[in-house]
C-alpha cells in the first residue's frame, strides 16, 4: 500500500485530495510485451459543411498521418503497418487507409487496411495494432480513423440501379430503349444514408431519447451536462490543453488549427430548443447531442523496446481492453456500462484506481443513462449477471477537457482522441491509470485501461 | 385435412366489453372509500392521475366492482377544486381496459334488463365527455370494447407504440355491438367509412394506425429497461407524458382539434350530403348481407344504430344503441359466438399439467405443405427446428414456403426483416438425420400411407434419444396402427394440423390407450406455443374432425350426383353459414384426399359412411381433377377472372353417375339439413363413443377446423338451440328415403326424448 497525492483540476481552484492505495502498482505482466502510445494527433474537428467541405475523406486522413509524422519525426519506412478506421465509406476509397498512407508519403511497401466498427472504429484500429505487436508480427504500427460527413454517398434507388446495370448488358437498341422506358419517376428518388440501425431501423437519436427516458434522465440534466462539456472544452482549448490538435492548411482555404464546434451557451438558450427526434415530448435536442463532424486522428503505437531503441519517450502504456455487445434496440448506447466493469476486472483494478476517465459523449442523455446504470445494483444484477454495481466515475475525473458533445465526433476518429487525451491528462494531472469507454452503433461498446508512462 | 378457411372468428386476445353498472348498486360502494382495491388516484400538480388495476385478474375489465370505484373516484375528482385535469391510466402491463365481465350481462333475463344497464353506462360516458375538466386516456396494452368506448369519451388520448397496444371494438365477433356510445362517437371521430370498418370487422388496430385514423392524438415510444423493468418504466413514462399533456390542455398549450387536411375537409363535405350518406348505408348494408348471408344480426344493427344517431340525433342514437344491444344479447347467434369465445379460451390451456421437459429442439419430417407449415409456426415462437426431407427439391420448396410465410409478415410490417432473419436462423433444412440425437420431439408429416409411416417410425426411433416424443401428423390413419411399428408407443401421439398451418388455428391431438400423460402434456404444450387452439381426442379412424367431415362430403357427392350443380351446392352450404361451400371445400381438401378418406372410413364404418359413390371421386382423380392443387376439380382454377368456372369434365363424370333425386327430400332446405345432420350426428356419436371428451371441444374442433357455421356455435350448441327432437324428426324423414346413413345415434335420441338434456348449460 502506498498513497499518492493527485491534483484535480475540475474547478479553477486546485484541490488536493489524499488518494487511497492503488490495487496494483503497474499492469505490466511477465511474458507480455509492453505496448506504448508514442504520440497521437488529430486534425481540428470541424462541423461538417464548414472549412473541410470540399475535401475527400482520404485528404483528412492524410493530414492526420502527415501531422503524426511531423510530430514524431518518424522515418516513413520505420512503420510496419497502418490500420485506419472509417464508418461512412466513400466508395472510391473503400480502403481509405491505403489511399491516405500513399498520399501522406508513406513507403508504398507499408501495407494498410481499413476497419469499421461504428463509433469505436479507431479503437478497433488501435487494438488491431496492439494485437499485431503483441503477436510479434510488427514493432511499429500507425492507427487512426477518419470521418467525413460533409459528403456522403447518396445512391440511386435499387430499382434504378438494377435498370442501369441491365443497361450495360443490353445488346440491342430496342432492349436499351425498353429498359429506359421502364424507368418511373419514383425510381429517381435517391437513397440517403441514415444514422439508423439496420437491424431495428431506429435512428440513434431516437434510441438515445428512449434510453434517457428509460433511466429517467431529465431534459435539465442533459442540458446541464451538455453545457459542462462545452464549458470544459472551451477552458481546455483556451488553456492550450488540446495539444493533440495539429494545424492543417486546407487546400484552397486557410490554415485551420482549432475545433469549431465548442459553443458554451446559457441554460436558457439550451432550454429553448425543441426535441430533435421524439416530438413533442422528447428530451434529446440538437444542443445536447454530438453534432455531425469532419475530422481525422492518428496515433503511433510501438513495442516499448522499439520505442526506446528509436529514442522516443512514450506517453502511455496501452493495457487491457474489451469489446462488448448487447441488445441493439433498447441498450444500443449502454456499451460503457457493460465494458467498464469487465475491463477493470481484467486488469484487477477498481473504479477508485482510475484517475482519468474519458468516455465518448454521443448524447448527454446517453452519458447520464450510463452513469445511472453503473450506479444501479438492480441493473448490474438483472442485465449484466454481476453481483453489484461497478459505480459511476466521479465527475471531477470525468471528461474534464470536454468531450464529443463539444469537441465534435467524427465517428471513426473519436477513439484515438480519447486515448491520446487520457495519455495527456495523465501527464498533466499526474495519475497512474486512465480509462477509455465508448458506445457504438450495433449495440456494441469498448473500454481500455491506459497506464501512465513513468515520467 | 388440407384446406383453407378464411373466416377468422375471434382473435386470441381476451375480448370482452363493458357493461356499466347500475346506479343503485353504486350506493353500496359509496361508503367504502378507504377500501378501494381496483381504482386509486393521486393529484400531481393539479392533475388527478387515476390508476386502474384489477388485483384479481391479468387484465382490467369493467366489472361491477371496477365500475363502482371508477364512478366514486371520478365524482371525487369533480368535487376537488384543486384538480384542473385528469389522466386515466392502467397500472397493468399489457392491458388498459380489455372490456367487462361477460357474465354480468349474461345473467340478465330480458333484453330490457340489459338495455337498462347500458343506459347507465352511456350516461356515465356522456358525463365524462362533457366533463368540466379534461380527461386524458393514457393507453398501454389492450383497449377494447368498453375500454375503447371509455377512452373515446375522454378529451385526449395518448397510446404507447407497444405491440401489445391494440384498440378495437370486437363486440361484433360476439354477436353484439359497441353499446356504450361506441356506435355514436366513433363515426364522428374517425369518419363513417373507418367507423364501419372498425365496428363491422371488430379488427384490432395498432397504435400507429390509430394515430393516423385520428383515434388517438399522441404516441409514446415504449422504453427498454432502465432502473426498473421495461414494462414498469414504460407505464411510468406514459404517465409522465400524459400528465404533461393534461397540464397543456388546461393551459391551452395543447389543442384537441387536429388541423384538417384538404382530403379530410373534402371527405367531411361529402359526408355532409344526405344522399351520399344514404348511399353509404346502402352499400355497407348490401356488403354485410352478401358476406353474412343475413345469418348474423349484429352487423345490421350496428348500421342501424349509426344511421339513427347521425340522421335523428344523439338521443335517438343512444336509445337505438342500448335497445339493439339488449335484443342482440338475447339472440342464439350471440350465445353461440360467446360460447365459442369461452370454448376457445378453454382450448388454449394445458389440462394435462406441466410436461417433464420442455421441447427445445423439434424436428419435422417431410417438407411438404404441412411439414413446412409446422416448421414455420415452431421457429416463429423461438424453438430450433430441423426440417428434413428426402429430396433437395422437396426441401427447397419447403424452406421457400417458410421464408415466404415470414417474409409476407414483413410486408405487412408485423415483423421486421431483421426479426425474420433471426427466426429463419432457427430453421435447419437437411436431408439426413443429423441432429436428431438431440431432438425433444419429432413430428412426421410424410405421405399418408401406413407402410411409409411404419418405415419412418422405425428409422426415426433408431436415431432419437429415449425421451424424445414421436408425433404423427395424419388426417385419418388410426394412430394405434401407426404405433404398431413403434418400440415405445407411450411416446407416440397424433398431432393433426390443418392447412395452411400458419393460418388455421386448430390442432387436433390424438392419444392412444398407450400414450402417456406426459407425452400428451408435452404435445399440448408445443401446440400452445405454436399458437394453436387445441382439442384432445381419442383414437379411431378419422378421429373426430375427419370423421365428421367425411359423411357430409359423402352427402355432398350424392347431391352432386342427383344433379345439384357445384355452384348451387356451394350456395346452399354457405347460405347455411359454412364459410366455404361444400364443392369448393372438396377442391381445397383435394379430391384425391377426399377419395382416400372416403374409402378408408367407408371400410371402417360401413354403410353409414355411404351416400355418394366413391367411384365419382376416383374417376375425377383418374382424369387429373384433384382439386385446386392440380388446377381442376369441381371447378377450373388458374384463370385470372374472379368468377370460378365449373369444370365441364367433372360435370360429365357426374352425369355418368347420375342418380334420381327423391322429391320428398330434395328441396333446398332438405339438402342443407341432409349435409348438416350427418355432420352433427357423427359428432354426437363421437361424444357417445368417448372419442370426444366433451361437447366444448367438439364445437371448437368443428368450427375452427372444419368451418362449421360459427353463428350456430358448433354441432353441439346447434343441437341445443335447434332442438334434438326436431333434428331427429328430420333425420328420420331422410332415413326413410336413404336408409341408415341418417339413423340418429343413441345419444341424440336420448336428447330428443328428454328436452331437459342439453350439451351446454
Amino acid at each position: 500500500y502506498y498513497t499518492t497525492l493527485t491534483s484535480l483540476c475540475d474547478n479553477s481552484t486546485f484541490r488536493w485530495t489524499i488518494k487511497h492505495s492503488f490495487s496494483k502498482k503497474t499492469l505490466a505482466k511477465p511474458g507480455v510485451k509492453n505496448i506504448v502510445l508514442v504520440d497521437g494527433v488529430r486534425t481540428p474537428f470541424l462541423q461538417s459543411g464548414t472549412t473541410y467541405a470540399d475535401l475527400m475523406p482520404h485528404d483528412l486522413a492524410r493530414a492526420a498521418l502527415q501531422g503524426l509524422l511531423n510530430r514524431t519525426g518518424l522515418p516513413k519506412d520505420a512503420v510496419d503497418y497502418i490500420v485506419y478506421g472509417t464508418v461512412i465509406q466513400e466508395v472510391k476509397t473503400s480502403n481509405v487507409a491505403r489511399e491516405a498512407a500513399l498520399g501522406a508519403g508513406f513507403s508504398d511497401k507499408t501495407p494498410a487496411h481499413t476497419v469499421t466498427m461504428a463509433c469505436i472504429s479507431s479503437n478497433q484500429a488501435m487494438t488491431t495494432a496492439v494485437g499485431l505487436i503483441a503477436a510479434g508480427q510488427c514493432d511499429a504500427v500507425v492507427a487512426g480513423g477518419v470521418e467525413f460527413m460533409s459528403d456522403v454517398p447518396i445512391r440511386h434507388s435499387r430499382k434504378m440501379r438494377k435498370t442501369m446495370l441491365s443497361l450495360n448488358k443490353a445488346k440491342t437498341l430496342g432492349a436499351r430503349l425498353s429498359l429506359l422506358g421502364s424507368i418511373r419517376l419514383a425510381h429517381l428518388s435517391p437513397e440517403l444514408p441514415a444514422v439508423a440501425e439496420f437491424s431495428t431501423a431506429e435512428t440513434m437519436g431516437h434510441s438515445a431519447d428512449r434510453l434517457a427516458a428509460a433511466f429517467g434522465v431529465s431534459r435539465l440534466e442533459q442540458d446541464e451536462f451538455a453545457l459542462r462539456s462545452h464549458t470544459l472544452a472551451k477552458k481546455a482549448q483556451d488553456g492550450g490543453m488540446l495539444s493533440d490538435v495539429i494545424s492543417f492548411k486546407v487546400p484552397g482555404r486557410d490554415i485551420v488549427s482549432k475545433d469549431n464546434g465548442i459553443r458554451p451557451a446559457t441554460m436558457e438558450q439550451l432550454a429553448k430548443l425543441k426535441p430533435a427526434f421524439i416530438k413533442p415530448h422528447g428530451t434529446v435536442t440538437a444542443a445536447n447531442s454530438s453534432f455531425l463532424t469532419d475530422g481525422a486522428s492518428a496515433v503511433l503505437i510501438m513495442s516499448e523496446e522499439k520505442a526506446l531503441a528509436m529514442g522516443y519517450k512514450p506517453k502511455a502504456y496501452l493495457r487491457d481492453f474489451v469489446y462488448v455487445s448487447q441488445d441493439p434496440k433498447d441498450q444500443l448506447l449502454l456499451g460503457p456500462t457493460y465494458a467498464t466493469p469487465k475491463v477493470l476486472e481484467k486488469s484487477g483494478l477498481t473504479l477508485n484506481d482510475i484517475d482519468v476517465f474519458e468516455f465518448h459523449e454521443a448524447f448527454a442523455g446517453q452519458i447520464m443513462a450510463n452513469l445511472k446504470a453503473m450506479e444501479s445494483d438492480w441493473f448490474a444484477q438483472t442485465y449484466m449477471g454481476r453481483k453489484t454495481k461497478v459505480g459511476a466515475p466521479p465527475m471531477e475525473k470525468f471528461n474534464t477537457w470536454g468531450g464529443s458533445l463539444s469537441l465534435g465526433h467524427p465517428f471513426a476518429a473519436t477513439g484515438c482522441r480519447l486515448v491520446t487525451t487520457v495519455a495527456h491528462r495523465l501527464q498533466k494531472e499526474g495519475g497512474q491509470y486512465g480509462l477509455v469507454a465508448a458506445c457504438a452503433a450495433g449495440g456494441q461498446g469498448h473500454a481500455m485501461v491506459i497506464e501512465a508512462y513513468p515520467q | 385435412l388440407y384446406y383453407t378457411i378464411s373466416y377468422h372468428i375471434i382473435s386470441y386476445h381476451i375480448i370482452l366489453y363493458y357493461i356499466m353498472h347500475h346506479s343503485m348498486n353504486l350506493d353500496v360502494f359509496r361508503f367504502n372509500v378507504c377500501t378501494r382495491t381496483h381504482v386509486s388516484y393521486e393529484v400531481k400538480d393539479n392533475v388527478a392521475v387515476v390508476r386502474i388495476n384489477d388485483p384479481t385478474s391479468k387484465v382490467n375489465t369493467l366489472g361491477r366492482h371496477m365500475q363502482a370505484e371508477l364512478v366514486e373516484v371520478i365524482n371525487e375528482i369533480w368535487g376537488n377544486s384543486a384538480v384542473k385535469s385528469a389522466v386515466l391510466i392502467s397500472s397493468k402491463p399489457g392491458s388498459f381496459i380489455a372490456g367487462a365481465d361477460l357474465n354480468m350481462f349474461q345473467a340478465c333475463k330480458t333484453a330490457e334488463e340489459v338495455s337498462y344497464l347500458l343506459q347507465a353506462g352511456q350516461k356515465m360516458f356522456e358525463q365524462i365527455e362533457k366533463s368540466p375538466i379534461p380527461f386524458v386516456a393514457a393507453i398501454n396494452g389492450s383497449c377494447l370494447g368498453g375500454g375503447l368506448e371509455f377512452a373515446i369519451a375522454c378529451q385526449y388520448r395518448i397510446a404507447t407504440k407497444s405491440k401489445k397496444t391494440i384498440l378495437g371494438t370486437p363486440e361484433v365477433m360476439l354477436g353484439l355491438l359497441p353499446g356504450a356510445g361506441g356506435t355514436q362517437r366513433l363515426p364522428k371521430m374517425v369518419g363513417l367509412p373507418a367507423a364501419f370498418d372498425m365496428m363491422l370487422t371488430g379488427r384490432n388496430i395498432k397504435a400507429d394506425k390509430a394515430k393516423k385514423m385520428g383515434l388517438v392524438h399522441q404516441l409514446v415510444e415504449p422504453l427498454g429497461p432502465g432502473l426498473k423493468s421495461a414494462e414498469e418504466r414504460t407505464i411510468e413514462y406514459l404517465e409522465e407524458v400524459a400528465v404533461d399533456f393534461a397540464k397543456g390542455l388546461t393551459g391551452k398549450k395543447v389543442t384537441v382539434e387536429k388541423k384538417k387536411g384538404l382530403m379530410q375537409k373534402v371527405q367531411d363535405f361529402v359526408m355532409g350530403l344526405p344522399p351520399v350518406r344514404k348511399q353509404i348505408y346502402k352499400t355497407v348494408h348490401n356488403k354485410v348481407m352478401k358476406q353474412s348471408k343475413g345469418l348474423y344480426p349484429a352487423p345490421l344493427k350496428i348500421i342501424e344504430c349509426v344511421q339513427t344517431g347521425i340522421e335523428k340525433g344523439n338521443a335517438a342514437g343512444y336509445l337505438s344503441e342500448s335497445e339493439n344491444f339488449g335484443k342482440l344479447a338475447m339472440t342464439s347467434v350471440s350465445r353461440a359466438l360467446i360460447g365459442l369465445f369461452y370454448g376457445q379460451v378453454a382450448c388454449k390451456k394445458n389440462h394435462f399439467g406441466q410436461p417433464e421437459r420442455e421441447v427445445k429442439k423439434l424436428a419435422v419430417l417431410g417438407a411438404g405443405l404441412m411439414g413446412a407449415g409446422i416448421a414455420q409456426v415452431t421457429i416463429d415462437k423461438g424453438v430450433a427446428t430441423i426440417l428434413k426431407d428426402t429430396t433437395e427439391e422437396g426441401l427447397a420448396r419447403g424452406q421457400q414456403q417458410v421464408y415466404k410465410g415470414l417474409n409476407d409478415k414483413t410486408k405487412k410490417k408485423s415483423l421486421t426483416t431483421f426479426e425474420r432473419d433471426r427466426i429463419m436462423s432457427l430453421l435447419s433444412g437437411q436431408l439426413d438425420y443429423r441432429g436428431f440425437e438431440n431432438a425433444d420431439m419429432v413430428i412426421e408429416a410424410v405421405f399418408e400411407d401406413l407402410s411409409i409411416k411404419h418405415k419412418v417410425v422405425k428409422e426415426v426411433e433408431a436415431v432419437i434419444p429415449p425421451h424424445c416424443i414421436f408425433a404423427t401428423n395424419t388426417s385419418a390413419l388410426p394412430i394405434k396402427d401407426i404405433a404398431a411399428a413403434s418400440k415405445r408407443p407411450e411416446k407416440l401421439i397424433g398431432m393433426h394440423y390443418f392447412s395452411p398451418v400458419d393460418k388455421m388455428q386448430l390442432l387436433e391431438i390424438i392419444t392412444t390407450s398407450k400414450t402417456s400423460k406426459d407425452t400428451t402434456a408435452s404435445a399440448v404444450a408445443v401446440g400452445l406455443k405454436q399458437g394453436k387452439v387445441i382439442i384432445v381426442v381419442g383414437d379411431g379412424p378419422g378421429f373426430y374432425t375427419t370423421r365428421c367431415l367425411a359423411p357430409m362430403l359423402a352427402e355432398a357427392v350424392r347431391a352432386l350426383q342427383e344433379g345439384v350443380g357445384p355452384k348451387k351446392l356451394d350456395s346452399l352450404t354457405t347460405g347455411f353459414g359454412f364459410p366455404v361451400g361444400a364443392a369448393t371445400l372438396a377442391d381445397e381438401v383435394g379430391i384425391d384426399v377426399a377419395a382416400h378418406v372416403a374409402e378408408d372410413l367407408g371400410k371402417a364404418f360401413g354403410t353409414r359412411f355411404g351416400g355418394g359413390n366413391v367411384e365419382v371421386l376416383k374417376m375425377m382423380v383418374q382424369k387429373g381433377f384433384k382439386g385446386r392443387k392440380s388446377g381442376k376439380g369441381c371447378y377450373v382454377y388458374g384463370a385470372k377472372s374472379k368468377e370460378k368456372k365449373v369444370n365441364s369434365g367433372a360435370e360429365d363424370i357426374l352425369k355418368s353417375f347420375k342418380l334420381t333425386a327423391p322429391p320428398a327430400v330434395s328441396a333446398d332446405e332438405d339438402i342443407q339439413y341432409r349435409l348438416v345432420s350427418r355432420f352433427v350426428n357423427e359428432a354426437v356419436l363421437c361424444l357417445q363413443e368417448g372419442i370426444l371428451p366433451d361437447p366444448v371441444q367438439g364445437d371448437i374442433g368443428a368450427v375452427f377446423g372444419l368451418g362449421f357455421p360459427p353463428c350456430l356455435g358448433g354441432p353441439f350448441r346447434f343441437v341445443d338451440s335447434y332442438g334434438a327432437d326436431k333434428l331427429v324428426q328430420k333425420m328420420k324423414h331422410f332415413e326413410e328415403a336413404y336408409g341408415n346413413q341418417f339413423t340418429p345415434c343413441q345419444l341424440l335420441l336420448d336428447h330428443a326424448k328428454d328436452s331437459s338434456k342439453r350439451f351446454h348449460k
